[in-house]
């Protein structure tokens, strides 16, 4: 973006951007173009039959993949989205090239998020269905209220540490913390307030807590067998997207948290 | 030590000349006060004058009496002030009640009386000439843009007009009630009359039943804090798409859903374990601050074609700062839910002290707007508390486009405001989830008995319409110079934009 | 002041005070980006706009605005004022005000330039000013209780004058707009500085107060924020024990203020000046060591008023350096990136990536854990000589270790 004594500086321009079609493949040129009208073109060119978008030169352009349904359709992110990436997102899978910002996967439906770097704050809030693995760190208030029915299930794996409020309020799915890629290794694993609220779901940290970090609601438990047979598929597939020893990551003690009760605040009310 | 000090509230009087022994009683009462040896034996404690079993009793015998136990007089401590010390010492719970404010606070729209003409300009009769009560909710353009149409005539410029806005056949609509704090059958009622009104309910924070499916033209669906049943599909549903900030009866803190009204049917819905207290969080965890509400409203939009969004807040002492913040945060329609606004369940200290008067609200949020020059950008809802229709002339008066119900439909459906609804036992059906207590209400009779509430206060709406001289709702809307004040302080009359009686 | 000011038509609100935005406390949320070259080395502000206007969604065009350090290298030793004047009348009360206690060295109108969308601006001028040296003396002052007490004189009491920013080689441009036609209006791209913190406001009261905006500053310091002071109503009335007036109605104010007070005046280091604002929670408290668990109690416990309740995200400016901090349980978002000897910082990370493509380090600043660049070479303004007596320090928090190193003044 160029400075100008023409008029002010624009941080984006409300135009169409440059869309190149290949087949079955759309790539379309990001630099610059407004988030309204580079989601358009997505859907435009899904709509038009396109299978995979490719997108150059994203750099905080919000709500990409906002609601779109199809689990056979694939977004690949070249540059930092902005804000709320694949919120309501309903099947399809979208991959970055690097960090991603705050409210990635906010209430998301189904499909697979792919972070290749570290991910902001209020990752996967209300989150139903689908599953994102993120290669590094993430922020505050990951995976608050996620919740699970029948067969969606939402899956979040962190490849690096997480800070306050992990998984709070959490209803249902599973919340991974590997502390594998971390940008500052003197710090926790997990910051204060994990689990609080808990009263359904599993976080599994790989690692050790103690009681004060987590919230009154979680039971600490070492992971067992059955345990890791739940982990393990997860594990298997972070590492698969990020390159990494899945038998080396399982092969150390993890610790489970699951709620105690599941009505933290039945006593907390007296009927009038 | 007795298990408790706290005395019941009502005595249960039972004619045993008349009583027939039926058991009808015992049947009815959803909160067990009745059990039966040769016959009926009411345990008053349980009572909580809903009227169930005196309305069913065959022979009409049952009467319900207060418990006329006197108390030492003493201004500063009421009664109520010590049964709350005796329940809290008890449980060490927070006290949770349900409905509406009902301590002695101000009336205002009780000290508001409106204008008639009389000679110098004529009223309209309007049982036979055309009152028209059509209102759209949602964002005005600031001008009509027009093009000749190459026929001599004109038409709107392409983008120009009116588009996205949610059209109703009378300023009336029923407020947000969830899935879960209401039966299904509530739910269903609501959307048929909504349907036959051409008028809209709103889903509340539980999500959307598939039984509704065949009623989203007439239905608003609520995003709320705990995002329950929120997916593309639902947002695809539906007019127009409510962001649930806050509501009047709980300024600052989530829904309460006690575990007790969630069975599966609400579990599955909400995705959320059965039993588990469903407390949606006090400030959606993505809104910190209000560039993060204009990002959620416009993740609504691109999510559903760009409906129409509305925010819904309680009202509260900065209500007019926040209402700016919201219409230029791009919402179409800012709900204002004032202090007196019922619940399914809340604590009892938080809705009985915070937040301020719909009356005020109203007043505030319309001038604000009109003074920043954005009146038109959004529709202003009023709701919290409004029981009858000269309410909602006079806060159409003050500037709302249209009020909100909801404790005044859930009346029509058969509710006595026995403010027991977070116990999930309501005898009439209502705000439980028991199968034996929803079935008492057939969603026909219940579309029935709010259409016919709705077009009885729309019809007395035109008699106050054609008393003030005007046919249409547009010339009432915002005209203060409708109203007086009688009994109401300057300061407050200056606030309200209202003059008092005389002047 | 009246704590109302009715309109004839009965409405509250009267748009064109400019001594008071508003009589309520008027909230805004926010975009912001800080930056600072600790070499010194002076850079054009047009690297501030660019980074702001990628946050363009974050505001409502109705407030942006920049400061800049080390843009007036010709008046190193002046107080550079930036005024606004609703007319001329308040103009020449101002000016009367400021020729009364000081030196004028330079009067002139801010350059600007026409911008489309920029209508009904204020009269903008700047003046580069020294204390008189006789009055200085008479009332005891240090120059800068001085300068401050003629900031808050102006404000609150010339009508229709507003002091936009008062340090020595720094200003601050502000306005109603959006911060990258603030700008461009102010010609920020022929200044150049080693330090500008820019934001994009979106506020929720009428527009026409040009005052209103961010940065908001007193002496060299300024602040941009983001989000909302909930304790501003205790924070205030706290700070007017102290002499300072709330006036403005933003709660920003408060927060220029609370530095002011616990960094120049009571001289706390500043790692301890962030806790007090953004202290840690009493449970964390209670698992600290013994010594930093009695300094942290009495801190909290004398500094109560102080604490900036509500979520923040605020960039602090000063001639020396740049800090950024976040409120204790980070509801707001702050970024950080470091390459080579220059320091930014935005709410968001593509803010950073549009001016710094390719950053050594990047990442997420803890909650209420200062970012804190130092600018080499200049003196380190935050905490004074920390070897007064203690009936000098007038707080609680007595015998404080020094944790920061000395600055090496060349």
């Amino acid at each position: 973006m160029m400075t100008t004594t023409k008029g002010p500086v624009e941080g984006y321009q409300q135009v169409a951007p440059t869309v190149t079609r290949d087949g079955d493949v759309a790539t379309i040129d990001a630099h610059g173009v407004y988030y309204r009208q580079l989601n358009e073109a997505i859907r435009a060119a899904f709509a038009d039959g396109v299978k995979t978008v490719r997108l150059k030169g994203v750099n905080g352009q919000r709500y990409i993949g906002n609601a779109i349904s199809g689990s056979d359709l694939r977004i690949e992110i070249e540059g930092v989205p902005g804000g709320d990436m694949a919120m309501f997102m309903n099947g399809p899978t979208v991959m970055t090239s690097g960090n991603a910002q705050d409210g990635v996967a906010n209430t998301m439906n189904a499909g697979t998020v792919h972070i290749h770097g570290d991910a902001g704050d209020v990752l996967g809030y209300g989150m139903r269905g689908g599953r994102v693995f993120v290669k590094g760190d993430v922020g505050y208030r990951v995976g608050i209220h996620m919740k699970a029915f029948e067969n969606l299930v939402p899956v979040i794996c962190c490849g690096g540490n997480a800070r306050a409020f992990f998984g709070e309020y959490m209803a249902g799915g599973l919340l991974v913390l590997l502390g594998r890629n971390v940008q500052f290794a003197d710090q926790p694993l997990v910051g204060p307030f994990c689990g609080s609220g808990m009263h359904g779901g599993t976080i599994f940290l790989r690692g050790e807590v103690e009681a004060h970090e987590v919230g009154k609601e979680c039971g600490i438990f070492i992971a067992d067998e059955d345990d890791m047979k739940v982990l393990r598929p997860v594990v298997e597939e972070w590492c698969a997207a990020f390159g990494d020893d899945a038998e080396e990551i399982l092969a150390t003690p993890f610790t489970k948290l699951v709620p105690v009760s599941h009505r933290p605040y039945g006593k907390l009310y007296a009927p009038m | 030590m007795p298990a408790t000090f706290i005395q019941p509230e009502f005595k249960v009087d039972i004619d045993r000349d008349k009583c027939i022994k039926c058991g009808r009683c015992v049947q009815q009462c959803g909160w067990g006060v009745y059990s039966f040896s040769e016959r009926p034996i009411p345990d008053d404690s349980k009572c909580r004058a809903c009227h169930r079993c005196v309305t069913y009793c065959p022979v009409h015998c049952i009467t319900i009496k207060k418990n006329e136990l006197v108390f030492r007089e003493n201004d500063n401590w009421s009664p109520a002030l010590r049964k709350a010390v005796w329940r809290q010492s008890e449980t060490g719970g927070v006290m949770l009640t349900s409905m509406g404010n009902d301590k002695p606070y101000q009336r205002i729209f009780d000290s508001l009386v409106l204008d008639a003409c009389q000679v110098t300009n004529p009223s309209i009769d309007p049982l036979r000439e055309p009152m028209e009560l059509k209102t759209f909710i949602g964002r005005k353009p600031d001008s009509v843009e027009v093009e000749s149409d190459d026929k001599g005539g004109y038409r709107l410029k392409p983008g120009a007009g009116m588009t996205n806005n949610i059209g109703l056949a009378t300023p009336i609509m029923f407020g947000g009630m969830s899935y879960g704090s209401v039966s299904l059958n509530v739910h269903k009622s609501l959307a048929m009359a909504a349907s036959r009104l051409g008028i809209t309910m709103n889903t509340g924070e539980g999500g959307l039943h598939a039984d509704l499916y065949p009623y989203t033209d007439n239905v608003i669906v609520q995003c709320a804090s705990g995002r329950f049943g929120i997916n593309p599909d639902y947002l695809n549903r539906g007019v127009g798409i409510e962001i649930k900030v806050g509501q009047g009866a709980k300024p600052g803190i989530g829904g309460h859903l006690p575990g007790e009204k969630i069975n599966k049917e609400v579990s599955t819905t909400r995705m959320i374990p059965q039993g588990t207290d469903a407390i949606s969080p006090a400030p959606h965890h993505d809104i910190y601050s209000i560039e993060d509400l204009r990002q959620l409203i416009y993740a609504l939009k691109e999510a559903s074609g760009y409906k129409p969004v509305g925010v819904k807040i309680a009202a509260v002492h900065n209500v007019a700062a926040i209402a700016s913040g919201i219409v230029r945060a791009g919402a179409d329609y800012v709900y204002l839910d004032g202090f007196k606004g019922g619940t399914g369940a809340a604590p009892q200290i938080i809705r009985d002290h915070i937040g301020i008067p719909i009356e005020i609200a109203i007043a505030v949020v319309d001038q604000r707007l009109r003074d920043e020059g954005i009146r038109n950008q959004a529709s202003i809802i009023a709701a919290g508390s409004i029981r009858s229709s000269a309410d909602m002339a006079k806060a159409i008066a003050l500037g709302a486009d249209a009020v909100a119900i909801g404790s005044a439909a859930l009346i029509a459906l058969g509710c006595h405001m026995c403010q027991s609804c977070h116990t999930g036992c309501c005898s009439w059906g209502l705000t439980t989830q028991k199968p034996e207590l929803t079935r008492r209400l057939d969603p026909e009779w219940g579309a029935e008995r709010l259409t016919n509430l709705v077009h009885a206060w729309s019809h007395e709406l035109q008699e106050i319409l054609g008393a003030l001289g005007v046919n249409a709702v547009e010339s009432l809307r915002g005209s203060r110079e409708r109203l007086r004040a009688v009994g109401l302080d300057a300061q407050t009359c200056e606030i309200l934009g209202v003059k008092p009686a005389g002047l | 002041m009246t704590a109302y000011d009715y309109h004839a038509n009965g409405s509250l609100f009267e748009p064109a005070r400019y001594t008071q935005e508003s009589p309520f406390k008027i909230h805004g949320g926010c975009g912001l980006m800080g930056i600072c070259d600790e070499s010194g080395t002076r850079f054009s502000g047009s690297v501030a706009i660019e980074a702001i206007a990628v946050q363009r969604d974050r505001g409502n065009g109705l407030g942006g605005g920049f400061a800049g350090y080390g843009i007036y290298p010709e008046f190193p030793d002046h107080f550079a004022f930036h005024m606004m004047y609703h007319d001329a009348k308040a103009k020449d009360e101002a000016e009367a005000v400021l020729e009364r206690f000081f030196q004028v060295d330079l009067a002139e109108p801010m350059p600007t330039r026409p911008v489309k969308g920029i209508t009904d601006a204020p009269l903008l001028w700047r003046y580069f000013l020294q204390p008189q040296p006789v009055k200085l003396a008479d009332l005891e002052m240090t120059p800068e209780d001085y300068v401050v007490h003629v900031v808050m004189l102006v404000n609150s009491t010339v009508d229709g004058a507003f002091v936009a920013s008062s340090g020595k080689n720094m200003g601050a441009f502000k306005g109603v707009g959006y911060p990258e036609e603030i700008g461009h209006y102010f010609q920020l791209e022929e200044y150049e500085g080693h330090t500008w913190v820019g934001h994009n406001r979106f506020p929720t009261n009428t527009p026409g107060w040009w005052g209103g905006a961010h940065p908001f500053t007193l002496l060299d310091w300024s602040i941009v924020h983001n989000g909302e002071i909930s304790s501003y109503g205790i924070n205030s009335r706290y700070l007017e024990t102290f002499g300072y007036k709330c006036t403005l109605g933003t709660d920003t104010e408060v927060a220029a203020y609370l530095f002011d007070l616990l960094l120049r005046r009571h001289k706390l280091p500043l790692e301890l000046a962030c806790k007090a604002l953004a202290p840690p929670l009493w449970e964390q408290i209670e698992r600290m060591p013994e010594e930093e668990r009695k300094l942290m109690t009495s801190l909290r416990a004398v500094y109560g008023p102080a604490m900036l309740n509500g979520p923040f995200a605020i960039v602090l400016g000063f001639n020396g350096g740049m800090v950024a901090l976040n409120d204790r349980i980070k509801l707001r978002p702050l970024i950080a990136a470091r390459k080579g000897d220059i320091l930014t910082v935005a709410s968001e990370e593509s803010a950073i990536r549009q001016i710094m493509p390719d950053p050594d380090a990047l990442w997420a600043p803890k909650a209420g854990e200062p970012v804190i660049a130092r600018i080499r070479g200049m003196e380190w303004p935050i905490h004074g000589d920390l070897h007064l007596p203690p009936s000098e320090i007038s707080c609680a928090v007595t015998g404080v270790l020094d944790s920061c190193e000395p600055a090496e003044v060349a």
